[in-house]
């Protein structure tokens, strides 16, 4: 009776670790597939903007360029854009901001005239360096790395920034 | 015997009709379950639509960036009824959120998440989380700036999260950017994720309905105590139970009816919300807003101080979280009559009111600025002098008047400064310009001087 008993036990036991293993071969890929976009090492690239002799000194103006590594069905996310001031006429003197404001991530728009930046969302209002002005924001608009290759104006991809 | 006997005793011995299926059906609630209690089945009903009109729409939508929104244009503008079936399920979603949501405030204030119904509880915070879920990521499939922009902004939310922000970030993203896998990601967590979980947990839920059955309208001075409360419960029933069905289930099928048809009009009538403009990273004119059910939260965002942001976007829904789910087990005894339970009533009033206004803020979002704020009024400036007409071009182009209003144009951040020439006078005029405060930027160093002239001219004539 009792070997009846603890074979049963067994039994149960058995099922119930067939089970999990069953459950963690199944399981455990399909939590890496969906851990995946942090597997993935970051991409940086350097992307053309446009050549220097069409941003004038003093002035912002939007640039669009290419994500480092679009799917084929990104469609117009494939693309996106930052904003370029160019402080001075000497060769690389160029402030780069990403579009997202650095409260919760919407994009600012540019106003020319009053020289400073909006935020649709919460109000955000930055100054054309990039320091806060007013509204939520706590931090200066984050920036991209800038350079010049063969005349033309490059700047250094990065991840969603994120305050 | 007749046929149809013949066929009903085939179909008995087969699937237990008599002895497993109709006891459930016809088990007995207590005989006070008024049409206060018809919110959960009403929920059950918003979901079932939900389902049937999300297989309908899944036939037609292409869920990648390239092709999500022109199938929405599809669906919406040529496919037969297919502007009726995304209205349906639009409102459905609306409906489902405020179904939930009051289903949610009954139990609370009637106490029924006491002993022993904590798992019901339980169960249905996780199902409220989940259709705020389903709500978020069905607004995210529409692919329009909105839906670009609230992911943006999710990510931005949770990247605040210390140590792993980033990582969560791009676990919302799913990778560096909005891109090609973020839609696609959103979709399978809209179709199949969170519904199989919902599926799951309305099992579980509706189980325990049946299994401690349905929880009796609470009296003053009835107290539940687990020492005895399974035996009162139990008394009740057999003194002046009623059989589910039809007694008490035919409520829930009127008032699913009547929000059914409601759901139906609407979508007939008003029809499916309108497509923004297509999500265009490099189109930064844009003016994101969340569906109604989350403008609350965006309003939020503008008003609290921002010196405890941080811990308020990842503090607030962690401490919701946690009391919802925590709540029946720390308190799964005493009163349940909200007559005896002020502070259960008064949480409940102040939400309810907390998230109207805020939802009326939300809609009307005075903090931000008005990018469209169409001319001044020539009635205003007919009469001005040249300096102070070439003022309210500076006032139109340098950002003045996306905040501040003057004759019922412009933005409403900043005060209204229709009558700002009998309030201030110049030099407090050149100061508040130049010097800034109060959320208006400093303008010093950007205005020049002959600008600055123009435009204060201009403010002084606007008496």
């Amino acid at each position: 009776m009792s070997d009846e008993i603890n074979r049963r036990q067994f039994l149960g036991r058995l099922s119930i670790a067939l089970g999990a293993l069953a459950g963690a071969v199944v399981g455990i890929p399909i939590i890496a597939y969906l851990l995946s976009p942090l597997i993935h090492p970051a991409v940086d690239l350097w992307r053309t903007v446009g050549p220097v002799s069409k941003f004038l000194v003093g002035e912002t103006v939007q640039v669009t360029y290419t994500d480092p590594s679009p799917l084929p069905w990104a469609g117009l996310t494939a693309e996106t854009a930052a904003w370029v001031r160019r402080n001075s006429i000497q060769p690389g003197d160029f402030t780069v901001f990403a579009i997202n404001c650095t409260h919760l991530g919407c994009p600012v728009n540019w106003i020319p005239d009053g020289q400073i930046f909006l935020c649709p969302c919460h109000g955000g209002v930055f100054y054309a360096d990039g320091s806060v002005a007013a509204g939520p924001p706590q931090r200066p608009l984050f920036r991209y790395r800038a350079r010049v290759e063969s005349d033309q104006l490059q700047i250094l991809t990065r991840p969603l920034p994120v305050a | 015997m007749s046929g149809g006997r013949r066929l009903y005793q085939w179909l008995n011995h087969r699937l237990g009709i008599s002895t497993a299926i109709l006891p459930v059906i016809e088990h007995p609630v207590p005989r006070g379950v008024d049409w206060w209690y018809v919110f959960g089945s009403a929920t059950l009903a918003a979901f079932i639509f939900q389902v049937i009109t999300g297989v309908a729409l899944a036939m037609s939508y292409v869920p990648a960036p390239n092709s999500a929104y022109q199938s929405l244009n599809f669906i919406t503008n040529t496919a037969v009824l297919g502007s009726l079936i995304r209205g349906i399920h639009y409102f459905g979603a609306s409906a489902m959120v405020i179904l939930i949501a009051i289903h949610l405030a009954h139990e609370f204030l009637t106490g029924s998440y006491k002993f022993p119904r904590e798992l019901n509880w339980f169960t249905g915070a996780l199902l409220f989380f989940l259709t705020l879920g389903m709500a978020f990521t069905g607004q995210l499939l529409r692919w329009d700036q909105n839906a670009y922009w609230a992911v943006v902004v999710a990510a931005e939310q949770v990247g605040r999260t210390p140590f792993i922000g980033e990582q969560m970030a791009e676990l919302v993203v799913a990778g560096q950017t909005v891109g090609g896998a973020t839609l696609t990601r959103f979709y399978a967590t809209h179709v199949f994720l969170l519904p199989a979980l919902m599926f799951l947990l309305i099992g579980i839920h509706l189980y325990l309905v049946i299994f401690l059955g349905i929880s009796e309208p609470p009296k003053v001075g009835e107290p539940v105590d687990p020492a005895t409360y399974d035996r009162h419960y139990h008394q009740v029933l057999e003194e002046d139970g009623i059989p589910f069905f039809p007694d008490a289930v035919w409520k829930d099928v009127v008032f699913a009816l009547a929000v059914g048809a409601v759901v139906v009009v609407l979508a007939a009538i008003v029809g499916p919300p309108q497509l923004g403009t297509l999500a265009d990273p490099t189109i930064v004119q844009a003016d994101p807003r969340p569906d109604w059910y989350f403008i609350w939260y965006f309003a939020l965002f503008a008003l609290i101080p921002p010196s405890i942001e941080n811990v308020f976007i990842l503090g607030f829904p962690l401490v919701v979280a946690v009391v919802l789910l925590v709540l029946p087990f720390v308190a799964n005894k005493g009163e349940r009559s909200p007559w005896r339970r002020p502070w259960a009533v008064g949480i409940v009033v102040v939400a309810a009111l907390t998230i109207a206004i805020l939802v009326r803020e939300g809609n009307i979002a005075p903090w931000s600025p008005n990018f469209s704020p169409g001319p001044i009024p020539a009635t205003v400036t007919a009469q001005m002098s040249p300096s102070a007409g070439e003022g309210a071009i500076v006032f139109e182009n340098d950002g003045c008047h996306n905040c501040h209003q003057v004759a019922g144009t412009g933005g409403l951040r900043g005060p209204d400064l229709t009558h700002v020439g009998s309030r201030l006078t110049r030099p407090q005029l050149i100061t508040r310009v130049l010097a800034g405060g109060n959320g208006m930027p400093a303008y010093a160093g950007i205005i020049p001087p002959d600008r600055l002239n123009n435009l204060v001219d201009f403010l002084t004539s606007l008496k």
